[in-house]
């Protein structure tokens, strides 16, 4: 069987609940992975355990501090067995992969959604096809979280090993993100607005839906570009972020291809749109015809009454 | 003065449909442009040469088609431009090595790629090259400036930071923050008689074959309602049908 390394998902210092998902994957391709968790302190890497690894090991080093792409990637190969190496799908894993593959001569494959021996299928096209690939002998592959069951049981202690890596970038300034808002790239539950909100200002509208659940506000591009006050941050599409939550809710967004490539893999989609026509209620689960000012309140008070 | 690269690709038009016929893609009739995050690297590419001088080169990867990119991004003001010439599928490893051989004929000091291509979405090309080079790399850029060295916004932890990156290095860029020039008369002239350079390298095997190609798995139609009113109705549906509330 091939052997199969999984770059633990890491989330501000712990390992994220998706690794468990890579282990799943991992295992479709070979045997059960060594899971190796990028850390400054070992005592993380206990978050590895009962996640169905054959073995984890914290690699501990400096250089994990903060995110060098040429740093990570040279710390976790010392450490990485030959095989073939899995890692999560978001931007910044996507980019350790591409890298780790680089270092070994390996062909990268991103955004695996299925997987079957050495069948890959991901999406192109911004998801409007999908490729199914083969690959001869060992290769890094990023998979999409969703996507795969979480595993369990399987090694329950971490081993440490201490390796370095050469950083060459530094940080000259943190920036906090314009708002405390939840990203959408990490929302479990994204509700946007486009141009069909009418103004800026009513988006607070959107917002005190999100707060009551626990989602991120998104925005289409017409509304990023048309109102200063909407940041880029917020755009999900092929210009900006591509997001994969299990509820999508599309406010006043008339469902544009490059809207679509950023949201479409959404588990399920609501749309709010007044006009009947509208391409985004094609990939609706559950599409209103209405306008937001009506369809918004009633919305509010029937998730409110649910919820609270 | 730096040499600078920035890396371009032809990609589908994003409006396009694209259509599958017998398990492969089929681009016939699809019109071929820029890939979107490619402009943004023509514009920082054009940005540092602004502040510290040297010569923007853009190059690709392809067929004789490509030329078309190539004078566009001579349009809007790259110095120089570079074709190697390649058909057919290659993997990223293929991709790469022929990359990092042409940037080190052109003796580049620092590379400016599209965050991700349209037609893969893989943003596997600046990170791998980079390595292969063992240069410094930054993805996902939304803003760079030029005084004092190379410095670049990108996407880190929960908000984002600015980073000192030491050239040589690679740096893939996101929509920025700032507009992208357009062509002017004079460049669409120059454009027109600029003629392209075009390099042959070998490519490595590719590991990676493509064995199909299919349309995303329908989705079955949903449920539509009339008037706000059924916005509870919908509530009540995502949480007893759906479960993801
Ligand atoms: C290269 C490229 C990249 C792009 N990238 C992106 C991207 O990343 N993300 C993106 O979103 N777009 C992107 N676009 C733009 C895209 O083509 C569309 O222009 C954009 O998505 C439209 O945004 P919208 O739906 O908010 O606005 P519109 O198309 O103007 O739609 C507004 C909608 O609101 C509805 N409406 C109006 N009033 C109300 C009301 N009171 N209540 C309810 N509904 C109402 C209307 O019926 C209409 O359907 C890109 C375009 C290009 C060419
Ligand atoms: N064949 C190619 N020729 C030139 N540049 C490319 C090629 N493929 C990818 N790139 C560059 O790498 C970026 C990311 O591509 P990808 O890794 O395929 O997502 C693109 O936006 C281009 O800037």
């Amino acid at each position: 069987m091939t052997q199969t390394i999984v770059i633990a998902e890491m989330n501000n210092n712990a390992v994220h609940p998706s690794t468990a998902e890579l282990v799943t994957a991992a295992m479709a391709i070979g045997d059960a992975p060594t899971v190796i968790v990028p850390c400054t302190d070992a005592s993380v890497a206990n978050g590895a355990a009962n996640m169905g690894a054959g073995t984890v090991i914290a690699a501990k080093s400096g250089a994990f501090t903060h995110y060098d792409a040429g740093g990570w990637a040279e710390a976790l190969d010392a450490v990485a067995p030959p095989g073939t190496v899995i890692t999560g799908a978001s931007p910044q894993s996507k980019d350790l992969a591409a890298r780790i593959a680089a270092r070994r001569n390996l062909a990268v494959i991103q955004d695996a959604v299925a997987i079957d021996g050495n069948s890959i299928t991901s999406p192109v096209y911004s998801g409007k096809a999908m490729q199914t690939v083969s690959i001869s002998g060992p290769a890094v592959v990023s998979v999409r979280s969703n996507v795969f069951a979480a595993s369990s049981g399987g090694a329950t202690e971490a081993s440490v090993i201490d390796t370095d890596g050469n950083v060459a970038t530094s940080v000259a300034e943190f920036m906090a993100r314009a708002s405390e808002r939840l990203d959408v790239g990490e929302a479990n539950i994204v509700i946007s607005g486009g141009r069909g909100m009418g103004s800026p200002d009513n988006f607070v509208h959107l917002e005190s839906i999100a707060d009551t659940l626990g989602a991120a506000v998104g925005a289409s591009r017409a509304a990023v570009d048309t109102w200063e006050a909407i940041p880029h941050a917020m755009q999900v599409g092929q210009t900006g972020k591509t997001v994969n939550p299990s509820l999508y809710i599309a406010v006043g967004i008339s469902g544009a291809i490059q809207h679509l490539a950023g949201m479409r893999s959404s588990k399920y989609i609501v749309a709010i749109n007044k006009d009947a026509d509208a391409p985004i209620f094609q990939h609706a689960d559950y599409g209103i015809v209405a306008t937001w000012e009506e369809a918004l309140p009633v919305l509010h008070t029937a998730l409110k009454s649910m919820l609270d | 003065m730096p040499n600078i690269v920035v890396l371009v690709k032809q990609v589908p038009d994003t409006n396009a449909k694209i259509a599958v016929s017998g398990n492969r893609v089929d681009l016939s009739a699809v019109k071929m442009v820029m890939s979107p995050y490619d402009e943004f690297a023509v514009e920082t590419a054009l940005q540092h040469r602004e502040a510290s001088g040297g010569e923007v080169t853009a190059l690709t990867v392809g067929g004789a088609g490509c030329d078309k990119i190539l004078k566009d991004a001579k349009a809007i003001g790259v110095d120089r431009i570079v074709r190697v010439d390649a058909e057919g599928e290659m993997d990223s490893n293929a991709l790469q090595t022929v990359l990092a051989k042409a940037v080190t004929e052109l003796g580049a000091e620092v590379v400016y790629c599209g965050k991700a291509a349209a037609d893969t979405g893989a943003g596997s090309t600046g990170p791998g090259l980079a390595e292969r080079m063992g240069w410094a790399s930054v993805s996902n850029a939304i803003g760079a400036s030029f005084d004092g060295g190379l410095s670049v916004i990108a996407p880190s932890g929960a908000g984002n930071a600015k980073l000192n990156v030491p050239l040589p290095a690679v740096v893939s860029c996101d929509k920025g923050d700032f507009k992208v020039r357009k062509p002017n008369v004079k460049g669409i002239m120059q454009a027109k008689k600029a003629s392209v350079d075009v390099h042959s390298i070998d490519a490595p095997a590719s590991s990676v074959t493509v064995t199909s190609h299919s349309l995303p798995p329908a989705k079955p139609a949903g449920k539509t309602f009339d008037g706000g009113a059924a916005a509870a109705e919908v509530a009540q549906l995502l949480r007893d049908e759906a479960n993801v509330l």
